[in-house]
């Protein structure tokens, strides 16, 4: 009896983690699957729940890279290439110094700026757009990737400082000294030892340096507001805006062009991002 | 550190080093910090408050000197000339509600996936990790599309199963209809990293402490209530606090949703506001004032995270 009882209710729950797993995957599906179809399709009362051969038809990307009545796709992708590329490197080199110092040195001041850049992270960036716009512009810089990429920087530095203190911290000092007293010079013993276990840290920050710059919306919504100056999100909302019915088969294709580069990086990394919540906070 | 050292002699070898370190190499490693947050996060605030004393149009942009107004622009804001209390308090609503459905449906997932196989929890994250990678923008437009008016899924599915006619059914339109669809892609988008974050938090719950529990008569509902809350309570204040911040600054959803469709006077969050009326209407000064009136809000809320992280920290 018990056993029956037992077997329903797993029965049940292996249901419920079927019906999660259908929610969960279902608009990333849909969005693939209409971006493969046909217009005929997209708009018949039939569901084509999948783009068979008979059907399968690439119009829709052609559509949304070449068609005329949106924002222009090749400078979008170049911009957005550009600025991600420059945000990624800056807020790596100038975010690992940093580390460095906040954790490799004894100083006045230190603990002060370890709050700074805690209490900056929570800054909203949604609250900043009217400022950031007067002086973007004020510099002559609104529609170029130099502004755009200078706030993205300033943007993620905080989190990249926080993030990458924390790896380094890691890393014992006893190894560095270890490698001193062997006759390394210290930055010789930084450079040889510490650095190399420091690799995944760099690439985990700099994949979420990555994922920021590439999907940010309303900074480049004010800042870049010229057709050939827009990034990707700002060049599929375009088309949105159209006066005419939406051309739904495009947007599907424009979406999955933004997000293919984005869930594969996230996937590189996802381990990580909720370790760190969960290391030290479970009372035990 | 330096205290250690002077009681007890350190080797002299060591010693020579730590006085061959100049003490300004830690402030040069941080220049770089110092001057691109100070010119793009430091100035942009003082402009902010600054700008929120003024009055700030499009003329002021066109080269105009900016007049003093005082304490004009937040008197004008705070006395709801522009609407500010009615979306301050939508966005407030809004968040509780995405913040409570997060972390309890968040909650139910995780403990799900305590308790299925390992085939059917790999399932259940695969399909967590593809809605967490998912970038807002395209999310919001996948769900758009899936909502549409004329030929989205929803309506649809409501027209085969009901038998009424549901095609023509706008779902935007309606403020309240239009946040329930809000909600669905920001919940969506946002239960996965609390599941996680919740599931490797009870998987820590060492299995003596649950089995004892359960040989003393303690009924499923108890053991969650007694035993596993308490262990991750500290985790759940963390992810409502950040849940609470990420969802008061809602843009790109909201945003993007308004132009597939939805009323934007009637449905606007604080941060579309903020666009609406200084980008969209130019009021720049007043935009300022509500701009300043938001950070120190969201600085309220962090408050309590900032302090028990540099606690945990130990500096």
């Amino acid at each position: 009896m018990i056993k029956v009882r037992r077997r329903l209710a797993d029965t049940g729950f292996g249901a419920l983690a079927v019906a999660v797993f259908v929610f969960s995957a279902f608009p990333v599906y849909w969005m693939v699957n209409t971006s493969f179809l046909p217009n005929n399709k997209i708009r018949g009362r039939d569901l084509a729940f999948f783009p068979t051969p008979d059907v399968f038809t690439l119009n829709n990307y052609r559509s949304a890279m070449f068609g005329e009545a949106r924002a222009p796709f090749p400078p979008a992708v170049l911009n957005s290439i550009g600025v991600t590329f420059l945000t990624l490197v800056i807020a790596l080199l100038v975010g690992f110094v940093a580390a460095l110092a906040l954790t490799r040195f004894q100083f006045k001041g230190r603990r002060t700026f370890i709050v700074l850049i805690l209490v900056v992270q929570m800054i909203p960036g949604e609250a900043m757009i009217i400022s950031v716009f007067r002086i973007i512009d004020g510099w002559q810089l609104l529609n170029t990737i130099i502004g755009l990429t200078l706030v993205y920087a300033a943007g993620v530095l905080p989190f990249t400082i926080w993030t990458l203190r924390g790896f380094v911290n890691g890393v014992p000092k006893e190894l560095e000294e270890a490698a001193m007293i062997d006759g390394c010079s210290r930055a010789g013993a930084f450079w040889r030892v510490t650095f190399p276990l420091l690799a995944p840290g760099l690439v985990a920050t700099g994949v979420f340096a990555f994922l920021q710059a590439w999907n940010e919306f309303v900074t480049a919504l004010v800042v870049m507001q010229r057709p050939e100056a827009m990034t990707l999100p700002l060049w599929l909302r375009t088309f949105l805006q159209a006066t005419q019915a939406t051309n739904w088969g495009a947007v599907m294709a424009g979406s999955v062009l933004i997000a293919i580069p984005a869930v594969i990086f996230f996937l590189i990394v996802q381990g990580r991002m909720t370790g760190g919540l969960v290391s030290g906070a479970v009372k035990g | 550190m330096s205290t250690t050292l002077v009681d007890s002699p350190a080797p002299p070898r060591q010693e020579i080093r730590h006085k061959r370190r100049p003490p300004y190499l830690p402030w040069l490693l941080l220049s770089a910090t110092m001057i691109l947050l100070g010119v793009l996060t430091g100035y942009p605030v003082l402009r902010l408050v600054v700008m929120s004393f003024q009055e700030y149009e499009r003329a002021q942009l066109m080269g105009q000197p900016a007049e003093w107004v005082g304490l004009g622009n937040y008197a004008e804001v705070l006395t709801d000339v522009e609407g500010f209390w009615i979306v301050l308090g939508r966005s407030f609503l809004l968040m509780v509600f995405l913040v409570v459905t997060t972390l309890v449906l968040g909650m139910l997932v995780a403990l799900l996936m305590m308790r299925v196989n390992k085939a059917l929890r790999l399932l259940v994250s695969v399909g967590l990790l593809l809605a967490w990678a998912m970038p807002a923008l395209s999310a919001t437009t996948v769900w758009g599309w899936v909502f549409d008016t004329q030929y989205g899924v929803v309506n649809n599915l409501l027209t085969r199963i009901t038998g009424d006619d549901w095609f023509g059914h706008s779902w935007l339109l309606n403020p309240l209809s239009f946040f329930l669809i809000l909600s669905f892609i920001v919940v969506w988008g946002a239960v996965p990293f609390v599941a996680f974050t919740l599931y490797a938090g009870l998987t820590q719950i060492p299995e003596e402490v649950m089995e004892a529990a359960q040989l003393d008569g303690a009924s499923a509902f108890q053991r969650f209530r007694l035993i596993q809350v308490p262990y991750v309570r500290s985790i759940i204040t963390v992810l409502v606090v950040l849940s609470m911040i990420w969802d008061l600054k809602l843009f790109t959803q909201v945003f993007v949703l308004q132009d597939i469709g939805g009323d934007r006077e009637l449905t606007n969050t604080i941060g579309v506001y903020i666009y609406q009326t200084g980008m969209a209407q130019g009021h720049y000064g007043l935009a300022s004032a509500v701009g300043v009136i938001f950070v120190a809000v969201m600085l309220a809320i962090a408050y309590p995270y900032v302090r028990r992280t540099l606690r945990e920290e130990e500096l």
